[in-house]
């Protein structure tokens, strides 16, 4: 059964449309690349899941709970959580407070006005900071860490809540070789530990086939091949849309 | 600035409180003057900087809840003839029903939108203690305060002002340090992220406006008692932007600057009324200072210059 699943979901910006009729069905513990060329409206998918943004319309469903348009927060508390693409941490807070504060939120007790703040969750705080490797890095400030950390932090932020469905737009953005073999390996490593169904976007094309159980191909706002990752390479329409890219798995 | 207090700063606070508390002795009664209104103005800085520096979001009509607090202070007590320990507690009630009230609007918008909002409410409630001259006394301003016989005097209204104020700031402390406080500077430093943790960010923007509002109007109930008055000027715009320069000349980012900055802006002033009757001006000019020199206030100012002297220059 899917646990994540999108009918006919469009987005219209005033005659831009940037998502067109897209259905996709997430199965549960799968891991699911959307790929596709700059602007083909990857991210803004991502929004249209996530009740950033409203769709023009098509419906966006749960375990067929039908959440189109739940804001962030009430979405969370289902199951989802996601990353963004530009960094999205606390940046002049400490990386342990960065992972605390979900934590407290998870528990909510964000509403505690009376108990002090310090001694939530330290524990907790302290396991997922083992889990993506910065634990050393706990009393920095998060601002000051490097990319490819902060990336990491958002990981750890993203996992404190507990997801069942973690949605990665482009987890490796900006990140270097090294950063990015890193990476993957971490999210290949705990999404297997832990289950999670897994839905992320991605340019490099040796993390998604490093990775992915199955391929969506996003091109102008559709899909235009889904299926497992040898499928989609030997796809003809695919090849015609990524013309002259590679798509053989070995990145670039 | 999110830790629990360190054992120099708590050193600090102990000495504060125990100065405050020998102040009387001295005798001087323009001293006595001088700290009462300072730990008032401290409170109602604090209490802004709930807004301003833990929940990132600037209000510039903050007096209206002071006034609230205020007015309803000394109405309760001279018109309605209530004792102290009923008129208090129902100004501050009063404050913070207005807050909630006024936060519920205000926390639908953001940035430059909802500062504007909680301008334009602050101007309704002037308005409102401005024309309604029956319960007033509109620009005469309220004056003659009925004060309890037990606060009657310099001396019993120094030190019942040195409690409230301390007991205000205390639990103003808890409530910045608590998981609730945590939280909320995660809003402010990042709302999208926080809403994808799980946190209602509009709820939290409302609980930290409703904090403040409440905490300015016990501020403004202890200036009505201390003034034996209360002013239509006391919930004009300019009130709320005094109390804003306040905040922002002591350091938004740490607890205890926007009291450090009620004490400094309110000496200068005194100072400068008795050299000249251009204390505006003065005012611009401070303000000009922080802004281009200052943007974390005179607590960023020493901890810059302890770092540079202890060398490190990365600790915070």
């Amino acid at each position: 059964m899917a646990i994540l699943e999108t009918q006919n979901l469009m987005k219209d910006f005033g005659g831009f449309v940037a998502t067109n009729n897209v259905s996709l069905e997430l199965r549960e513990g799968e891991r699911h690349a959307i790929i596709g060329p700059n602007g083909a409206g990857k991210t803004t998918f991502f929004n249209l899941i996530t009740g950033h943004l409203l769709p023009s319309s098509g419906t966006v469903m749960f375990e067929g709970k039908d959440i189109t348009g739940m804001v962030p927060h009430k979405l969370v508390r289902l199951g989802v959580a996601r990353s963004f693409q530009r960094i999205n941490i606390y940046p002049r807070m400490t990386v342990f407070e960065n992972v605390q504060v979900a934590l407290i939120a998870r528990d909510n007790n964000h509403f505690n006005l009376f108990s002090l703040g310090e001694p939530h969750n330290r524990q907790d705080t302290k396991e997922l900071l083992e889990l993506v490797g910065l634990v050393e890095e706990a009393p920095e400030i998060a601002g000051e860490l490097s990319y490819g950390k902060q990336k990491q932090l958002e990981l750890a932020i993203a996992l404190a809540e507990n997801p069942r469905v973690l949605l990665l737009d482009e987890p490796t953005a900006g990140m270097s070789p090294q950063e990015t073999t890193e990476a993957i390996a971490l999210v290949d490593r705990i999404t297997k530990d832990r289950g999670l169904t897994l839905l992320f976007t991605e340019h490099d094309m040796g993390v998604v086939f490093g990775i992915a159980d199955r391929i969506s191909v996003l091109h102008h706002g559709e899909i235009i091949a889904s299926g497992l990752p040898e499928e989609v390479r030997n796809d003809p329409e695919v090849r015609r849309v990524y013309l002259g890219e590679s798509l053989d798995g070995e990145g670039h | 600035m999110t830790s629990p207090m360190s054992k120099p700063a708590m050193l600090g606070c102990l000495l504060v409180l125990i100065a405050l508390a020998v102040i009387p002795l001295l005798g001087d009664k323009h001293a006595m003057d001088v700290t009462v209104e300072i730990m008032i103005l401290a409170l109602f800085a604090l209490s802004l900087n709930v807004l301003i520096g833990y929940s990132g979001n600037v209000s510039f009509g903050h007096a209206a809840y002071f006034a609230i607090g205020g007015y309803t202070n000394a109405i309760l007590l001279t018109s309605y003839d209530l004792p102290i320990l009923v008129s208090m507690p129902v100004s501050v009630l009063f404050a913070m029903v207005a807050a909630m009230f006024v936060a519920w609007f205000c926390t639908r918008l953001t940035d430059i939108y909802f500062a504007m909002l909680t301008l334009a409410f602050a101007m309704l409630v002037w308005a409102v203690l401005f024309k309604w001259r029956g319960m007033t006394n509109g620009d005469d301003g309220f004056v003659g305060i009925t004060i309890p016989a037990f606060l009657d005097g310099r001396i019993p209204l120094y030190y019942f002002t040195l409690i409230v104020v301390a007991a205000s700031i205390a639990l103003l402390w808890l409530i910045c340090h608590s998981a609730f406080g945590k939280v909320l500077v995660a809003v402010r430093e990042n709302r999208t992220r926080a809403g994808f943790v799980g946190v209602d960010t509009r709820r939290m923007r409302w609980t930290a406006f409703v904090v403040a509002g409440t905490f300015a109007g016990i501020a403004g109930s202890l200036f009505a008692l201390f003034k034996s008055g209360m002013y239509v000027e006391n919930a004009f715009w300019t009130q709320s932007a005094q109390v804003l320069i306040m905040t922002l000349l002591g350091g938004m980012y740490s607890f205890f600057g926007p009291a450090i900055g009620a004490a400094v802006l309110h000496m200068l002033e005194i100072t400068t009324n008795r050299y000249t009757e251009y204390w505006p001006t003065v005012l611009g000019g401070i303000l000009l200072v922080i802004l281009l020199f200052l943007p974390d206030g005179l607590v960023g100012l020493a901890q810059k210059v302890k770092n540079k002297f202890s060398g490190s220059g990365g600790a915070r």
